[in-house]
């Protein structure tokens, strides 16, 4: 089936609009039906996403795709990437500077809250390069 | 326990949502790291928190919570008001300290309420 696509530049340059791709996702899946219980996990897996491509990767690339069974967030950045994923997936494990703990992130808890929030979850990265990361909240 | 409550029981200042105050919220969380709201609120409709950035609304709005209360005196911005407004979130400040302001709205009924993925 045909999918909808949506997407979003993430401005890595700007704190406090990161999330607002994230807040548009969640008014827009409400819109097309969806279940509040989907809309809470597609929404918060793709915030902590847009929150890490700020923090980290000075923003990237968001896309949104619906098909009739599923939902993928796709998000793409050209950051420093990630050198060791198993280690990054840890809960409480955060390269975060302080300044960012001080604004409520960086507590090692965005990737592991990705994947919690989703079925499947899926990183690829290469240091220097960058990260993209697929993830998947079945309907 | 009506949102109306919460702000007489804290001696707090609402901020916006006046015309929401009569709504009914079951249970509350509190707490300063935004990644935790997300990572253990399940049902809580009142966030308490001393951090006052806009990020604390969009949490809010992702978790589907009804009502922020800013402790410590804190006053967010303008700018953060709004944007809690035009989301239908009541926003209410009180000089309460968190443990002081938790420890009263549980004692009048509002419980913390269950542990998402817990």
């Amino acid at each position: 089936m045909d999918k909808v696509n949506f997407h979003f530049d993430i401005d890595g340059d700007n704190f406090t609009s990161a999330g607002e791709a994230s807040v548009r996702i969640k008014k827009m899946l409400r819109e097309m039906g969806f279940t509040p219980e989907i809309i809470r996990r597609v929404s918060v897996a793709m915030y902590e996403g847009e929150i890490n491509m700020v923090i980290h990767a000075n923003g990237g690339d968001a896309d949104v795709n619906v098909y009739c069974d599923r939902i993928e967030i796709i998000l793409s950045d050209r950051g420093p990437g990630i050198p060791n994923i198993e280690l990054a997936m840890q809960e409480g494990y955060s390269t975060a500077p302080d300044n960012i703990r001080s604004l409520g992130f960086g507590a090692g808890m965005g990737l592991p809250n990705m994947k919690r929030y989703t079925d499947d979850m899926t990183i690829e990265s290469e240091v220097g390069k960058g990260t993209t990361i697929t993830m998947t909240v079945n309907v | 326990m009506q949102i109306k409550k919460i702000a007489e029981l804290l001696n707090a200042q609402v901020l916006c949502g006046e015309e929401l105050l009569e709504g009914v919220v079951n249970s509350a969380f509190g707490c300063d790291m935004m990644s935790d709201v997300l990572a253990f609120v399940k049902d809580q409709s009142v966030l308490l928190t001393g951090l006052c950035n806009p990020q604390v609304v969009r949490t809010a709005v992702m978790m589907d919570m009804k009502c922020i209360v800013f402790v410590r005196g804190k006053r967010p911005s303008e700018d953060v008001v709004r944007l809690a407004d035009d989301s239908g979130i009541v926003v209410m400040a009180t000089e309460e300290r968190m443990y002081a302001a938790c420890g009263v709205l549980y004692t009048n009924g509002l419980p913390g309420g269950s542990v998402a993925n817990g």
